[in-house]
This record gives structure tokens, sequence and C-alpha cells, in this order.
């Protein structure tokens, strides 16, 4: 008869040899499958009502879930280079149908789909649908009319929209009094850079949340730079008039009494001052939302 | 009667924790609970719901499984066993044992569900790092899941007394299935006419309705659950579980155990 300590060895061994020899096939398949396989570009039931049916009652987790799937995906495609947001909607839209009071698919959901490329889908049409469809489901919360108002004031530039939005939502008990004062200046002031940046200051006091914390203080970071770049490049021309020719470096303009210091820019880095008499800005790419002193050919990325 | 009730009850309560299975879908349970923040970590915003929709999921899930498997098996290892005719051979009635059975399994699942709880909120009070009042509405939540599985535990006792185990899970986990589309069944009846519509409405009061008893995502969104509906849920639960237990009594009094 076989010593059963000696039949445990050989067990354990072959269990190890096994286990071993799974791990490199599963390698195997990784490699076969690629990196992004689990997240494929395929919504394999896209009716949210249908999903909620076949959930048998656990909808709310079946939408945290797709909620984190959707996520993914969105994490995904901003590491591409030309990302293509496809099942973008489609995963929001079925998520809040699975729970239509998952208020963090329409606050984070119309902001991934609103922002213009790289840093979202560009998808400002659809964002306006989904918060509206959220506020069908949450009358009461007022935050989502402020969402929707700054996806008409921001990404579609319809102001009379906005002020709509700001409206309705300063008009549910709760609402904070701003709500009233963002209409107002709607109609006064659409379209001005204070205007912009008064909403990003509002939304950056009013939330808990990190993520948009960051993305207000970038957009009020991107409304800064805008300015000052203007400035800047008004006081070169200033100087240009004055001497009939362009300065060197920042140092002529501040010898001149232009300027007091060399101009730092929101992540104080200073600006670069171009021969060509225009002003840049250091990194680009650690302020995304830049519309000014941005080098020639630059291209906006999200891989930072 | 109200001794020997008791008796068959605990017995089937000890013989029930005593199995290891049980532990380890416990322990199932617990794990998913610890991992939810992690799950937490992969999404944005959701670290607490997922916590909440996971856990309380998990322990009704995990609970229906444990109502059923252990369930198939009350009447049938009894017999299979020939412990059965022992217990009948003493002065103790049928309805006596299969009530008590499904006392025993009931406590059972108390227990765990108690267990599980305390997991649940011990991760809730990490994740939350503390507890608020919207928490304490979670426990109706709880006490709904655990009025679900009165219901379960009785319409898969009630399959065990006439049925094999394997075909008593099917037809049990087949109710429940069925049990959670209830209000699409009185929606359709609303909808229908004549025999149709009779038909529907008969069956959406015969099959158990798990609908009304799921409130796990209106917990979960801290959103007021009536008292109302306490009330009703504990009737109709108590009620419907009670109707299938005399089912269950009245096949196995008629059952030839020869």
């Amino acid at each position: 008869m076989r010593n059963p300590i000696t039949s445990s060895r050989i067990a354990l061994l072959f269990l190890i040899a096994a286990f071993a020899g799974s791990v490199l096939a599963l390698h195997g398949v990784n490699q076969v499958r690629g990196r992004q396989a689990t997240l494929q570009e395929t919504i394999y039931i896209t009716s949210g009502k249908t999903l909620k049916r076949l959930s048998l009652g656990y909808s709310g987790l079946l939408a945290d879930i797709y909620w984190t799937r959707a996520v993914q995906y969105f994490g995904q495609k901003v590491q591409e280079d030309e990302p293509r947001y496809d099942l973008l909607y489609p995963l929001l839209d079925v998520t809040s149908d699975l729970d239509p009071h998952l208020i963090v698919v329409y606050e984070f959901g119309s902001i991934f789909l609103s922002q213009k490329p790289p840093t979202g889908a560009g998808q400002p049409e659809k964002a306006a649908a989904l918060v509206e469809k959220g506020i069908r489901a949450n009358p009461d919360y007022w935050r989502l009319y402020f969402t929707l108002g700054c996806i008409h004031y921001f990404d579609r530039k319809d102001y009379k929209a906005a002020q709509e939005a700001f409206e309705k939502g300063s008009a549910i008990p709760g609402a904070l009094p701003w709500m009233k004062v963002m209409a107002a200046t709607m109609a006064q002031h659409a379209g001005e850079t204070r205007t912009a940046i008064a909403i990003w200051t509002r939304l950056y006091e009013s939330t808990q949340d990190e993520m948009i914390k960051k993305n207000a203080v970038q957009h009020l970071a991107a409304l800064q730079v805008d300015q000052n770049v203007a400035e800047l490049q008004h006081r070169v021309a200033v100087f240009r008039t004055r001497t009939g020719h362009l300065p060197v470096s920042w140092s002529d303009l501040i010898a001149a009494g232009l300027l007091r210091r060399v101009p730092l820019d929101p992540i104080n880095a200073p600006y670069r001052l171009m021969p060509n008499g225009t002003v840049q800005v250091e990194d680009p790419d650690k302020l995304p939302f830049i519309t000014a002193g941005v080098p020639p050919g630059w291209k906006k990325s999200a891989h930072r | 009667m109200t001794s020997r009730l008791a008796a068959i009850a605990y017995n089937t309560f000890r013989e029930a924790v005593r199995d290891r299975v049980l532990y380890n879908l416990v322990f199932f349970v617990l794990l998913l609970v610890a991992s939810a923040p992690l799950f937490g970590q992969i999404s944005i915003g959701l670290e607490r719901l997922i916590l909440i929709n996971i856990g309380l999921s998990a322990i009704s899930i995990l609970g229906i499984i444990i109502a059923i498997f252990i369930g198939i098996g009350l009447v049938f290892k009894e017999i299979e066993k020939k412990t059965l005719y022992t217990i009948l051979s003493r002065p103790v009635r049928r309805w006596e044992f299969i009530t008590g059975k499904y006392l025993g399994l009931v406590m059972t699942l108390v227990v765990n569900s108690a267990f599980m709880t305390l997991g649940f909120y011990l991760a809730l009070l990490w994740v939350s790092r503390g507890l608020g009042k919207t928490d304490a509405g979670l426990l109706i939540a709880i006490y709904f899941i655990i009025l679900e599985f009165f219901i379960v535990t009785a319409i898969t006792l009630l399959f065990s007394s006439f049925s094999t185990p394997i075909f008593s899970a099917i037809f049990a986990f087949a109710l429940f299935v069925i049990g959670t589309f209830s209000e699409d069944l009185r929606n359709f009846a609303a909808l229908s006419h004549g025999v149709t519509k009779w038909l529907f409405s008969a069956t959406a009061y015969l099959v158990p309705n798990f609908s009304a008893l799921n409130v796990i995502s209106q917990a979960a969104h801290g959103r007021a659950i009536s008292g109302k509906l306490v009330l009703f849920n504990t009737l109709y639960a108590l009620l419907y579980s009670a109707a299938a237990t005399a089912a269950a009594v009245l096949i196995f009094e008629r059952r030839n155990l020869k």
C-alpha cells in the first residue's frame, strides 16, 4: 500500500504544478484577447426596463455595476488617441433606467458626455437629455437644474436655455439663493468671462466631490490663463508701439514699467514670451481647458 | 404541543447550524460585504451605495439559497434516513413535524441574517466613518428580506412535502422568480378584460409577491419606507407563509409513508 504522506506530497506537487500551469495558460489567453477584453464594445441588452425586470428586484446592484462599467468605459476611452464614445450614452441611459435616483449618473455622466474631446465625449445634446431625464425622476433635486444650466451655458452656448434652467432650479424649495443670481446674470452678462468664472466658482463651492472640484479648478485656471494671455499680449503691443520693437524678455516690460514682475500662470510657472510677441504657457498639458497661450501645433491630450 | 414544536424546531436549527455549507455561505457574504469598499474604488461617488446594494443583495440572495437548499432536504432526509418513523412513532403529529421543521429553518435564517447584518453594519461604519439616521432605515430593508425568507422557506417546504429535493429546488426557485414579477402580473390584469383579467388577477394573488418586499434601492437612497408598508408586508408574509405551511401539512398528512 502506498504511504499516505507520499500521496499527499505528490498531490501537493501536482496542485502547485497545475496551478502554475493554469496561470501561464491564462496569461496566454489574456494576450490573445487583449488587455481590455472585458470592456468590449458591446452592450447586450440596451433596454434598461428589460434589464430591470431580469434583475429579479436587485436593480440597484445592477445599476451600480452598469455605472462602474460606464466609468471604466469612459476611463479607457479617454486614454485613446482618437476615441469614439458610442457606448457611453447607452450605458448611462441603462444605468439611469435601473436606478433613476442614482444622482451621480446625471452629475458625472453629463460631464463625461458634454466636455469636448479628449476630456469628454463632446455630446452636449445627450448630456442635456440625460440630466433632463434625471430631473424628471428627481424633481426636488435642484442641483440637477444647475448642472443642466452649465451644460446649456458652456457646451451648448444656449444662454436662454441656461437662464431657464437656473430659474426653474431656483424655484425649488431648498435651492441656494445664488441660483436666482445665476439666472439674472445669464440675462445680462451671458457669454462674458466673469459669468463663466462665477459659475465655476459656485460649482466648486457647492460640491463635496473631489473630481468635480478638480474639474472646476481646471476650468477656472483656464479662464485665468485666457484673461492673462490677452492682457500680457496687449502690454507687449503697447511696448512695441512705444519702442518700435518687440521685447526680448519680460525684463524689458518690467524695465518699461509695464509689468512689476515675471508673470506666473495658475500653476505658478512663468509665462513664456515668444520672439514674435505672443505669450505661451510653460506646460499646456497641466492646463487642459485653456484656449489661449498654447504652442502652435500643440494637441490636447488626456494622458495626464 | 408547544414543547414538541419547540423540540423539533430546535433540533432542525441544531442540525442546520452543523452544516458546514451554511458557514461557507455566511463567510462568502461577509467577504463580499468586506470587499464592497474595494468595488467603490473602481467606480465614482458610489462607495457607500455599492456597499449597501452589495451587502443587502448578498444577504437576500444567500439567504434564499440557504432557505431553498436546506429546505428541500428537511423532509426528504428524515424519510431517507428513516428517522421520520422514529419521530412519528412518538406522540408527534405530522403537522407538528412540518411546522417544527419550518420554525427551525426560519430560526436558522434569522440567526444567519443577524450575523450578516452585524458584518454589514461594521463595513458601513468603516466606509461612512459613523452611522446616521438613514442607516437605521436599512434595518427595515433587512427586516423585509427576513420576511422574504419566511415565504421562501414555506414554499420550499410545501414542494418538499411531495417532491424530490431536486424538483423542490427547481419549483421553489421558479416560484421565487415568478414572485418577483408579481407586480407585472397585476399590471397585465389591469390591462386585460374578461377571463384573462380574472386569470392574471388570480395568479397575481396566488404567487408570492416578492417585489413589494424588496426595498433595497429605496433604503440605499435613504428614502422613507412607510409604516403602513411595514405593517401590511408583515401581515402578508406571515399569512402567506402560514397558508403555504398549511398546504404542506395538508399534503404531508395524506402522504403514504410506508
